[in-house]
């Protein structure tokens, strides 16, 4: 029999019977696999869906029959695949099957230290659970058990209790199979065999915590969850990440109001049953922070003191009403609060002043993203399909975690091809053994001309190309050329939506262009307004000129940090001398500066969505049921009225709701304007052009009370070639100063493969942040020596 | 008349038999001309026809194996000799590596040329380092003597001395530099062994019996032997018999006429037990003094041949005391991959502890032979299903000694009397 599961491809099925059911599978379904379909449950411990089979904790033993002739002992059902004319005999059915199965169990509660009361697993352990569904009633095996020394640490997040482990190799065949971080093993041998890691290397992984979650047995534990709670004591919410833009499903537990941990939740077309440490494990910043709990007004003496809501609302419609405002959202807000900025400048301040990147930016990247990214759909899928995909100005295991898992599963499991158009080679680059076109910082867009793709290429674009001139100019013009897709991948969680809601000055929601009289006169009138404003606004950048100049009076500030931007000190310069509204969770650079201030909710406290990179939504409840703190856009919604301009926003479920059903445009998108590709300037001497990103895991505002993730952080170092080092006389190891007129790095050096011209550092590191130290971006000339 | 037949062990007597010199003088190198003349389906055909079968412990037929690689398939093809020989009571290949090298190394030569592999490998345990100096002196003079290096490359792998790497995935992995554990399979070593490469992993012994079948034919081999166990084989008789030692005879020798060539049983005893193919075999009593030494007659015999290692234990023996020993070794040995037999032989060993302290009870046999029920047959590799066979064979012959030792309250035996030097004691 054959069916199509997908258009494309044609899956030939196979029908058996287990324990007298017929049932029938895809080709190449193992037999274990085939009885889930039946809702019969083989116990196991070592099989995992997206693991390679190992056969090795024997749990799942079953007896098979092919074409009248039976194994002549139980087999493993995790490991075969069905058969044509194949019968399986489970436990149910066969008592040779059943017998295998208590007595595999039995050896495993053997040597297992049974310290249940203690354990963090109990309440959720596939262990207890099977012991009590296949397991003996009595114990036998009464001499010594093995013991080790409990637990140790295998890194500063991970615990791992030996006499717990029940050596299924999940752990390690997740670090070898999906992430490529081999940094743990099995060693020893007999009963004695143990998880372990090399020698002085602990197991630092970005994707560590999911060994975690997929131990069958309190062996491997979180650190900041140990001994915190029970399973039966959790509340646990369907959630999303806010901490990037790959736009993981996850789930929150919660126990008394506070959040105790993040798992990974189960989406096979986005993060499949994987997420990264940082989304696990940095949810502490919530209460960490030292968290705004009453609005804050700046009063006749200069000084921020607390108000009542009204009063701060009025404060902040008193300096708003009449002025040229404008508003800086970052890239962290919600699609439902984003969509409530978007409207709000547009009916209550009568602007389309806004801009959602407080980051580096481009207006190069502003007319790209209206014309390129607002409604597009490149998604995984599209990874799993391409033959080719090329990275540009974008590092997806320190950028995008699951969009780096997605490109290495292809990789591994096909031989996807990788192209990186980069300054510096990567770890993820030797991972996916990527093809490095090595540029200097600065001349990547004529480099990308060059890459070889087709129209089943996928083309990943990061936000650092908006910091090199003509790249997405030539990005553009190498999809138009070659048929390729663009995915445009920001690194924060809220970008896409906020893009997609018109937080940007040319773009009106659902990505329809400001210039556009019809896609006005759209949004007119679903919200009930007579006309929008019909002059592109500014962007982030030139809004900060603007207030600094004193074109603009005031401005409304969301989740913006002023150290995110470029020239932080003349951008906080430029808000001291303007009237600024701050909605924010804790006191910030920002809300030191602002007249009124307005404590909004944290993410587990707010419902809402996020779009990831994709543009597939990521919906999730509020973690947190008692918060008092609401979302951004009921705040903005109150102030709107204060003005006397309703959004109407009042709740985010109205937010979402109104922004569904503007729905999509299918008119003409903003006409892109080519930008000539940039050169990289020319350096000489101990001169080097910079070059930096953001690690996944650094000094990032949400990695707040973190201490346990921070210690897997990667060390801080200046890269250099080796011909730069040997001119400046350094080794690995030893300290350098990347400096210029603005102030001075000094860290460790790490000689590596680079461009000669460049030196990397990390942009908001410890001891290395760019931006506050150096003032500088991509491509500007810094001084590397000696220190 | 003497029953031996010996070819591997023909010139073993000679005192310079391991150099490159004796072995020409004795004719070597003529058989691997001779094949690399020959067409290697040929060779192959050649080898399936003398019967020969494998002599690493499973008698799996050699010829058919070689059959098993895909041919113009473009890709690299190796051969693994399997020289780990660690099954407890097994010593014939360190002898014959010591003895005739040589023959091993012409083995390698026409099997490689039989299933086109260019580069051979040696996995030989590391704690046999003398083999190991004789084995590398040897290659060098073959590539010396042209030999080897004319499109056949051999390589000795030296192994770090665990018995789980004579399983030969484990071996695999091994050579290719992790901790060896054995592998799921399929794919099979044909298909993706050494380096995802077709490979035929095969025993000493085996790719030695090689190059005579060329040389004589495999009438001749076939010859030799019992209808389906053909040919002659080294038997490595051990333990408490007056002249131990390898005799190469043919298939289906018995071991009363072993016995008779090797001088009987030690003076003034008599049989007790005995393994007919290494400690992973089940045990043989006296009433099999006549079961004939083929795979067939020793499996019908509720045993297997395995790699005909004769350990022969006398009346003096504690059966308890030998069984516990070998169950010390597996979960020694034990790689730790799968449950039953991780978890098991720790268990069976402390069990069997309790037995021979006369501190168990007569439920703690019904535990021991559930518990190898249990491992029998739901491990991963055989080495989990060994580990069974001394308990589950000596709990069937000597139920009523494990008994004794209950009852008594300890071991009946004097362990001192089965040893070489009891004599000298009393
Ligand atoms: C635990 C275990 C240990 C083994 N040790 C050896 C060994 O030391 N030498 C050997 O030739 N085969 C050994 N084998 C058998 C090999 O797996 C394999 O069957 C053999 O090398 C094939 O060679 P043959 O076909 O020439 O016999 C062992 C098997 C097991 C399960
Ligand atoms: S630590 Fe957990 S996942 Fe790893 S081998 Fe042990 S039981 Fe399996
Ligand atoms: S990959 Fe991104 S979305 Fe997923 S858990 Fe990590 S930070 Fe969150
Ligand atoms: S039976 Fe299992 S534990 Fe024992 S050696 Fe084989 S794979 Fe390893
Ligand atoms: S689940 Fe099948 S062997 Fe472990």
């Amino acid at each position: 029999m054959t069916t199509t599961q997908d258009s494309a491809v044609a899956v030939e099925m196979i029908t058996v019977v287990i324990d007298g059911f017929e049932v029938s599978v895809p080709k190449g379904t193992l037999i274990i696999r085939a009885a889930e379909k039946l809702g019969i449950q083989i116990p196991r411990f070592c099989d995992h869906p997206l693991l390679d089979p190992v056969g090795a904790c024997r749990q799942c033993l079953v007896d098979v029959e092919i074409n009248g002739r039976a194994f002549p002992k139980p087999q493993a059902s995790c490991t075969i695949p069905v058969e044509p004319n194949m019968i399986v005999k489970t436990q149910l059915t066969s008592p040779v099957a059943d017998k295998a199965q208590k007595g595999v169990m039995e050896l495993l509660l053997g040597n297992h230290p049974l310290d249940c009361p203690v354990c963090d697993k109990g309440g959720e352990c596939p262990l207890q659970n099977q012991a009590m569904s296949n397991g003996r009633a009595d114990a036998r095996l009464d001499g010594y058990k093995r013991t080790f020394e409990k637990p140790i640490n295998i890194s500063s997040s991970v615990l791992l209790d030996r006499e717990r482990c029940v050596l299924c190799a999940r752990c390690t065949r997740f670090s070898a199979q999906i992430a490529s971080d081999p940094f743990i093993t099995l060693n020893e041998r007999g009963a004695l065999q143990q998880v372990g890691i090399y020698e002085n290397d602990p197991f630092k992984s970005y994707f560590s915590g999911n060994t975690v979650q997929i131990c069958p047995v309190g062996a491997l534990t979180g650190a900041s969850y140990r001994f915190r709670a029970r399973p039966f004591d959790l509340v646990s919410t369907p959630s999303a990440c806010e901490h990037c833009a790959s736009g993981c499903d996850m789930r929150t537990d919660v126990r008394r109001g506070k959040t105790l941990r993040r798992l990974a939740g189960d989406d096979p077309s986005v993060n499949e049953e994987w997420n990264c440490d940082k989304g696990r494990w940095a949810f502490k910043y919530v209460t960490a922070l030292d968290r705004l709990t009453h609005p804050l007004v700046r009063n006749s003496s200069g000084e921020l003191v607390q108000a009542s809501w009204p009063e701060a609302l009025a404060a902040a419609a008193a300096g708003l009403k009449g002025k040229r405002a404008a508003v800086l959202t970052g890239g962290r807000v919600t699609t439902e609060d984003a969509y409530g900025y978007s409207k709000f400048a547009r009916i209550a301040l009568a602007t389309n002043d806004i801009d959602y990147r407080a980051r580096v930016t481009s207006d190069e990247e502003r007319d790209f993203l209206a014309a390129y990214v607002a409604g597009s759909s490149t998604t995984y899928r599209d990874i799993d399909t391409a033959d080719h995909v090329a990275l540009i100005a974008f590092e997806p295991e320190e950028e995008s975690p699951i969009v780096f898992l997605r490109l290495n599963k292809n990789f591994k499991k096909r031989g996807l091809k990788v192209s990186a158009v980069a300054t510096k080679g990567s770890i993820a680059m030797d991972k996916l053994k990527a093809d490095f076109i090595k540029v200097a910082p600065g001349a990547e867009a004529s480099a990308v001309a060059g890459l070889a793709l087709t129209a089943k290429s996928v083309i990943l674009v990061g936000e650092r190309a908006s910091e090199s001139a003509g790249l997405f100019s030539a990005v553009a013009a190498l999809a138009a050329k070659t048929g390729a897709k663009i995915a445009y991948i920001p690194r924060r969680a809220g970008e896409r939506g906020a893009l997609e809601a018109g937080a940007l000055g040319t773009v009106l929601p659902g990505g329809r262009p400001v210039v556009d009289a019809a896609a006005r006169v759209d949004i007119a009138a679903a919200w009930g307004v007579d006309s929008l404003p019909a002059t592109p606004g500014r962007t982030s950048s030139q809004i900060i000129d603007a207030l600094a100049s004193g074109d603009l009076d005031a401005v409304v500030v969301g989740g913006v940090d002023a150290h995110d931007l470029p020239h932080s000190h003349a951008v906080l310069d430029a808000l001291k001398k303007s009237f600024v509204v701050s909605l924010e969770i804790a006191p910030s650079s920002v809300t030191a500066v602002a007249d009124v201030v307005l404590p909004v909710a944290a993410i587990t406290e707010k419902s809402g969505s996020f779009l990831n990179w994709e543009g597939r939504a990521r919906a999730f409840d509020s973690a947190v049921a008692d918060s008092h703190n609401r979302s951004d856009v009921r705040i903005l919604s109150m102030l709107a009225d204060a003005l006397g301009n309703p959004i109407s926003l009042g709740t985010v479920t109205s937010s979402a709701r109104e922004f569904n059903q503007l729905g999509s445009w299918d008119g003409a998108r903003v006409q892109f304007a080519p930008v000539a590709a940039g050169t990289a300037k020319s350096v000489s001497g101990n001169d080097a052009l910079l070059s930096s990103w953001r690690r996944l895991l650094d000094m990032g505002t949400l990695q707040k009370g973190e201490d346990n993730l921070a210690g897997t952080r990667r060390p801080t170092v200046a890269v250099i070639s080796t011909k730069r080092a040997e001119s400046i006389g350094v080794t690995t190891g030893q300290q350098v100063r990347v400096s210029n007129a603005h102030g001075s790095i000094t860290i460790p050096v790490l000689v590596e493969d680079i461009h000669e011209d460049a030196v990397w550092i990390p942009r908001n590191s410890f001891a290395s942040q760019a931006l506050v130290a150096l003032d500088a971006v991509h491509g500007d000339v810094v001084t590397v020596v000696k220190a | 008349m003497s029953k031996l037949t010996p070819v591997l062990s023909a010139h073993w007597d000679q005192p310079d038999s391991f150099t490159i010199e004796a072995y020409t003088r004795n004719g070597g190198y003529t058989a691997s001309k001779k094949a690399l003349a020959m067409d290697p389906d040929a060779v192959i055909q050649m080898v399936k026809d003398s019967g020969l079968r494998g002599r690493g412990g499973a008698g799996f037929p050699t010829g058919m194996k070689w059959g098993f690689i895909p041919q113009g398939d473009d890709k690299d093809h190796y051969l693994v000799v399997n020289a780990d020989e660690s099954e407890p009571g097994t010593c014939k290949d360190t002898p014959l590596l010591m003895a005739n090298p040589h023959v091993l190394i012409e083995g390698c030569i026409i099997a490689c040329h039989a299933i086109r592999a260019k580069h051979a490998f040696i996995y030989i345990r590391g704690e046999v380092t003398h083999v190991v100096r004789r084995v590398n002196a040897a290659i060098a003079d073959a590539y010396k003597a042209g030999h080897l290096g004319n499109g056949i490359e051999l390589t000795l792998h030296i192994g770090a001395g665990a018995y789980i790497c004579g399983e030969e995935t484990a071996l695999l992995d091994s050579l290719e530099g992790f901790r060896g554990q054995p592998r799921l399979r399929p794919p099979f070593p044909a298909i993706a062994g050494l380096y995802a490469r077709p490979t035929v992993v095969n025993n000493v012994e085996s790719i030695s019996a090689v190059p005579a079948i060329i040389n004589n034919g495999a009438e001749w081999y076939q010859s030799m032997g019992t209808e389906k166990s053909k040919g002659a084989t080294l038997y490595s008789l051990s333990g408490h018999v007056n002249n131990p030692g390898q005799f190469e005879a043919p298939l289906g020798i018995t071991l009363r006429e072993i016995l008779e060539l090797a001088g009987g049983i030690r003076n003034g005893h008599k049989l007790k037990f005995w393994t007919p193919g290494g400690s992973s075999t089940p045990l043989f009593t006296d009433e099999h003094l006549d079961t004939p030494l083929d795979y067939e007659g020793v499996a019908a015999a509720g045993s297997m041949l395995g790699t005909k290692a004769l350990q022969i234990f006398d009346e003096t023996t504690c059966v308890v005391r030998a069984v516990l020993r070998w169950t010390e070794f597996y979960k020694h040995e034990s790689c730790g991959k799968c449950t039953p037999c991780r978890e098991g032989t720790w268990w069976l060993v402390q069990i069997l502890r309790d037995l021979e302290n006369g501190t168990g009870t007569e439920a703690d046999l019904e535990k021991l032979l559930d518990l190898c029920d249990n491992i029998m047959g739901r491990s991963f590799c055989a080495l989990g299903d060994g580990a069974t066979s001394p308990i589950t064979s000596s709990i069937k012959y000597f139920r009523d000694e494990y008994i004794a030792h209950v009852t008594n309250g300890a071991c009946p035996f004097d362990p001192v009397k089965s040893t070489l030097f009891a004599g000298a004691v009393n």
